[in-house]
């Protein structure tokens, strides 16, 4: 199914993030070979697929972080792949994002991370910051760990401060690399509940990489499934949630099922094995 | 702009926190040398010359030199130490995403706090070098106080110290950008950030080293 079939622009209006035919190459391997999507107000799409498919690339792509070899990303309307840092920055007080492994400042409190963004680009009184902090650690259920430093609070910890960092400004678009793994299933649900009480509720936008298929569909609108292999970096499939379960591509259903057995390619075949053994 | 609290932070980690080995370096310093010279002197009976040579080295080679070595080991390095973790941990380019120059949140801060620092621990090194110079002085030939100040004045001008101060103010900047922009190209884990520290605080002392000897002999010439 091609990424731009299910979403009739007419209906939506312009998507907030259209990546067009994006292409990276690091040496002599494809990481992301013709990669597009859109994604539409108020939308969450998710990205999936095994390790090393260009998940979290993608990802870094589209926040402006690495530029592609090839291909158009345009986040709200405006191209980033020829941006400089300084327009970049403009840009991205408009989005937050969630880092896989939270990115603290470790010499900074708990509060202090929630609260960095809002001192650099708002300019409202430090008591208006102290309570947003406290609202957006509340959000992730963190009440009362603002005095704590990162290396005092658990992985999933880190991870929820950098959720409520990342919504701290309420960006209309929300990044989250992996916001649930490591979690217990209590807390994946709640921060499921808050992503959708984000989206649905209060209009933002989500990109979401994911491995997690229970939170997937839970939260998804679309899904975008990357291949590995022989479709490195290439876009396996992508729908809705509903769409997604009814693909019969075996790929795709392998990997939504997590059955060992399948096309994805997990074990060497014998004669690979005796060609790579053999130096072939 | 840049924070002044981030500075102010960043003095205290980088000069404040040393204050007690550049001192303690200054004085070994200061009794070795007043020590040395004082032997060989007293063999010529020039023994109230040891005042004069013990400030001179010390204002224009040895103080600079010295200081900005115990500043490479343990500022130098903590600062790449730092920066290169923060590489790895994503934490810089969490900056960037969310709108923040690394360079002015990051950089910036220990870049003043290096400029400033270097140059005023020097100063307190040279003088606690002095006062164990001048312990020596007093206690192997029984000479004053009084006559120690007055000949290390006699001998040493202005431009003795601001030799000594322009040249800790060079060795800071060859420090702090070597220093950060070893932790800002850190590659590869933990692994990374230890190779990048033990690179920083080579390349810091050659750089250092060189430095001083291009420095001092454009002061030779010049004065």
């Amino acid at each position: 199914m091609s990424a731009q079939a299910s979403t009739p622009n007419a209906v939506k209006g312009d998507p907030i993030v259209e990546v067009t035919d994006l292409v990276r190459v690091f040496g002599d391997r494809t990481v992301l070979n013709g990669v597009s999507f859109k994604i539409y107000k108020g939308e969450t799409l998710v990205i999936m697929g095994g390790s090393g498919c260009g998940k979290s690339t993608l990802l870094r792509h589209v926040i402006g972080s690495l530029k592609p070899t090839s291909g158009s990303i345009k986040l709200f309307g405006q191209e980033i792949t020829n941006m400089n840092e300084f327009e970049l920055n403009k840009i991205r007080k408009r989005f937050g994002m969630n880092f896989q492994f939270g990115a603290l400042m470790q010499s900074l409190t708990v509060g202090e991370n929630v609260a960095l963004p809002l001192l650099e680009h708002s300019d409202v009184d430090a008591s208006i910051i102290d309570l947003v902090v406290k609202m957006k650690l509340e959000l992730v259920g963190l009440t009362g760990f603002e005095n704590l430093m990162p290396s005092e609070i658990s992985g999933g910890m880190k991870k929820r401060v950098g959720l409520a960092r990342a919504v701290a400004l309420d960006p209309e678009l929300l990044f989250s690399d992996e916001p649930t793994s490591g979690l217990d299933p209590v807390m994946t649900a709640v921060i499921d509940e808050l992503t959708l009480n984000l989206t649905q509720n209060m209009g933002m936008t989500a990109m979401i990489v994911s491995h997690d298929m229970a939170s997937c569909f839970r939260i998804a609108s679309h899904m975008l499934m990357l291949g590995t292999g022989e479709l490195q970096g290439k876009v396996v499939a992508y729908g809705t949630p509903d769409e997604i379960r009814a693909d019969s591509n075996p790929y795709l259903q392998q990997f939504i099922k997590g059955e060992a057995d399948g096309p994805i390619p997990l074990k060497l075949s014998k004669n690979e094995y005796i060609k790579r053994l053999m130096g072939e | 702009m840049f924070s002044i609290s981030a500075t102010i932070e960043q003095m205290v980690k980088i000069g404040v926190e040393a204050l007690t080995m550049s001192s303690l370096t200054g004085f070994s310093v200061g009794l070795t040398l007043a020590m040395q010279s004082a032997k060989e002197m007293a063999k010529l009976g020039a023994s109230e010359y040891v005042p004069d040579l013990v400030c001179l080295t010390l204002l224009r080679e040895l103080g600079p030199m010295l200081i900005a070595v115990i500043v490479i080991g343990r500022s130098g390095s903590a600062v790449t130490a730092e920066l290169g973790t923060m590489k790895v941990s994503e934490e810089i380019e969490a900056l960037s995403v969310m709108g923040i120059n690394p360079i002015r949140f990051l950089i910036i801060p220990r870049f003043i706090a290096m400029l400033l620092m270097l140059p005023v621990l020097t100063i307190l090194g040279d003088c606690v070098a002095m006062f164990g110079a001048w312990l020596i002085c007093a206690l192997t030939l029984d000479m004053s106080v009084a006559t120690y100040i007055l000949r290390s004045i006699e001998k040493a001008g202005n431009w003795d110290l601001y030799v000594g101060l322009i040249k800790s103010f060079v060795f800071a900047w060859l420090v702090i950008t070597i220093a950060c922009n070893a932790g800002l190209e850190v590659r590869g884990g933990a692994a990374g950030v230890g190779k990048a520290t033990t690179n920083s605080v080579v390349y810091s002392l050659l750089a250092m080293l060189i430095a001083n000897a291009i420095l001092t002999a454009i002061f030779f010439i010049v004065f």
